[in-house]
């Protein structure tokens, strides 16, 4: 190749380049931002949605999706990320959207079925194969010598879960004098506070740490993936929280993006026959039960659930009171 | 001679631009981002401030972290300084080896790091299934990656300097029969120090920002093993932008005190001992 060819080639190539690029950017891309355990679950999902808008509209998606803790993921998108949809672990950090950046509307959670979570999971405890301090339920967990690994709830939203799964518990003893000296105890018995839920199944699994780790369903179940099912045991308490993780689209970068379409359905595509089934076998409890695999739904367990809105007063309430400057939680470590 | 001479006579040119050039980047990269930190701040109001500067848990945490980076440079310049003793003093097999192994603390990302030593030092890891007592999860733990982060800083601000050292003044003092002990404390501490208080300050603020590699090795417990840095991101995660930058901001206060005295304290060594 002599040196003009050299350099035709190179300057076709440097015309070339951006052309593909554009092809790339034609295509319609979807962000979604949500929260860590979900990874698994939208990876599948994902390559679903992909499938099904190509057979309904003949248009190409991509979905990315970016997972983190609840509400860091919430602060980058007040911060601009700029997100089509939000699927969040809790309520609470799609409000803080709302309210930061006025891209949602205030009702949001009205939108979409079932309090706009198409999924729903609870807290459970994960104990060493054997279950060798033998922790049948939350009283077990305050014992004396009993170790409780669950990450803090002023950055973790599953730790929130946690928290009030636990509150729920001590209120049931007597009121919420009993649930603050409960709650007292049990974080007496907790050596470590990791900032995320995947920071404490960390700790718990891998470093050998505490006899009980609180935790997801859905992260419990999938532990025994990751580790293998000789290690661990799933303990269901007598009482927990209904965990409810709600889907949104940010309506103000959509309408931006030109996106809405695509974000609509991707959402509603969750609610339907293929979003529970995917649900279910990633180990969420799927709103609609019916629609998903008889085998995966049959692996959750029926117990008693406290909710947020009716037990709690709503996330405004319950976070304020618990999770705020001051609140009931910080309450515990203050020196008396 | 006055004190506050604008510009000194150079053989080369080019004071303005310089000058120019030096106060424009010192503002975008370190004045402009910390003075929005000031004023994130300041938007909440002195008492507000302090409120959240006198709550026990703020209150323990800054200790924490100060003390801490403290001891931790501290224990940093006393075998920092023997470290880079050897390596320049002495040839031996393996030397550039190790002297390349310590500016891996340097080079490594500080979650790595973070996760080695929680790996580590867990009741289930090597060192922590042999010791009696817990490390990891502990303010002990803490105090270990603050100290692994930090020698660096030390041995290589000494490096240069120990192998500048005259080493005739060494001889000389053995010749004219002063005792070891009178020639290490009287004729090579007093040319280190001044760049051992700058191995110190330089540890010591690397140590106190430090979130990384602390952050998986901490209990994370408030009033125990709470370090202030994860103080700032739990207000953050909260939405607390304003708290956020005011934690900020007390930390930014003290460590500006504390490195100014280290530095008063290096200029009043320089001049007494009449070297620089």
């Amino acid at each position: 190749m002599n040196r003009r060819t050299a350099i035709a080639f190179l300057a076709a190539l440097s015309f070339a380049a951006p052309v593909c690029a554009g092809q790339a950017v034609a295509q319609t891309r979807l962000t979604n931002v949500s929260y860590d355990p979900t990874r698994e679950l939208y990876k599948d999902f994902n390559a679903a949605f992909e499938k099904s808008w190509k057979a309904e509209t003949g248009e190409d998606v991509r979905v990315q999706a970016s997972h983190g803790g609840s509400g860091k993921q919430a602060r980058s998108v007040i911060d601009g990320l700029n997100a089509d949809v939000v699927t969040l672990a809790l309520a609470a950090d799609i409000d803080a959207i709302a309210s930061a950046t006025g891209k949602i509307p205030a009702d949001w959670q009205k939108r979409l079925p079932h309090n706009s979570s198409p999924y729903t999971s609870t807290i459970v405890f994960l104990v060493r194969k054997g279950n060798p301090k033998g922790i049948k339920d939350w009283g077990d967990l305050v014992k004396p010598g009993v170790q409780v690994i669950t990450p803090n709830p002023k950055t973790s939203g599953g730790a929130r879960w946690n928290y009030l799964a636990a509150w729920a518990y001590g209120r049931q003893q007597g009121g919420d004098d009993k649930a603050k000296e409960y709650i007292s105890a049990l974080f007496k018995n907790v050596p470590v506070l990791d900032s995320g839920a995947r920071g404490s199944t960390t700790t718990f699994a891998q470093r050998g740490l505490g006899d009980v780790l609180l935790a997801w369903e859905n992260e419990a179940f999938l532990s025994f993936k990751e580790f293998g099912e000789d290690k661990f045991e799933i303990v269901y308490p007598s009482i927990s929280i209904l965990a409810e993780p709600p889907v949104t689209v940010v309506d103000g970068n959509v309408d931006k993006n030109g996106t809405r379409k695509a974000a609509e359905a991707y959402l509603n595509l969750l609610y339907s026959k293929e979003g529970q089934t995917i649900a279910a076998r990633n180990f969420y409890r799927p709103v609609s039960p019916e629609l998903a695999d008889k085998a995966d739904v049959a692996r959750f367990k029926d117990l008693k659930l406290v909710t947020i809105d009716a037990d709690f007063g709503g996330w405004k309430k319950a976070q304020a009171e618990h999770f705020g400057d001051g609140g009931t939680f910080d309450q515990i470590y203050q020196p008396k | 001679m006055s004190q506050f001479r604008f510009r000194s006579p150079s053989a080369l040119p080019g004071f303005g631009i310089a000058y120019g050039f030096t106060w424009i980047w010192l503002s975008v990269i370190v004045l402009i981002p910390l003075g929005a930190v000031v004023l994130w701040a300041a938007s909440l109001g002195p008492a507000q401030i302090y409120a959240i500067a006198s709550r026990p848990q703020t209150f323990a945490a800054l200790r924490l972290s100060f003390g801490l980076s403290l001891a931790a440079a501290a224990l940093n310049a006393v075998f920092g300084l023997i470290v880079a003793w050897v390596l320049t003093r002495y040839s031996f097999p393996g030397r550039r080896l190790l002297d390349a192994a310590v500016d891996l603390p340097f080079a490594l990302p500080t979650a790595v790091a973070g996760i080695a030593l929680a790996a580590i030092y867990a009741p289930n890891g090597w060192v922590g299934s042999l010791v009696p007592f817990r490390i990891a999860y502990t303010p002990l733990g803490i105090f270990v990656a603050l100290v692994f982060i930090g020698l660096p800083f030390v041995v290589r601000t000494l490096q240069p300097v120990l192998a500048d050292v005259d080493r005739e003044l060494e001889e000389a003092s053995a010749t004219l029969g002063a005792r070891r002990a009178t020639t290490v404390f009287r004729i090579v501490l007093p040319t280190l120090v001044p760049p051992l208080l700058t191995g110190f300050a330089l540890a010591f603020a690397r140590a106190v920002g430090e979130y990384g590699s602390v952050i998986f090795i901490a209990g994370n417990i408030p009033g125990v093993s709470e370090i202030a840095p994860l103080l700032i991101i739990t207000r953050l995660e909260q939405f607390d932008y304003a708290g956020a930058t005011a934690v900020a901001t007390i930390m930014l206060a003290l460590s500006f005190v504390v490195l100014l005295i280290v530095n008063l304290t290096e200029a009043w060594t320089r001049r007494r001992l009449g070297r620089g």
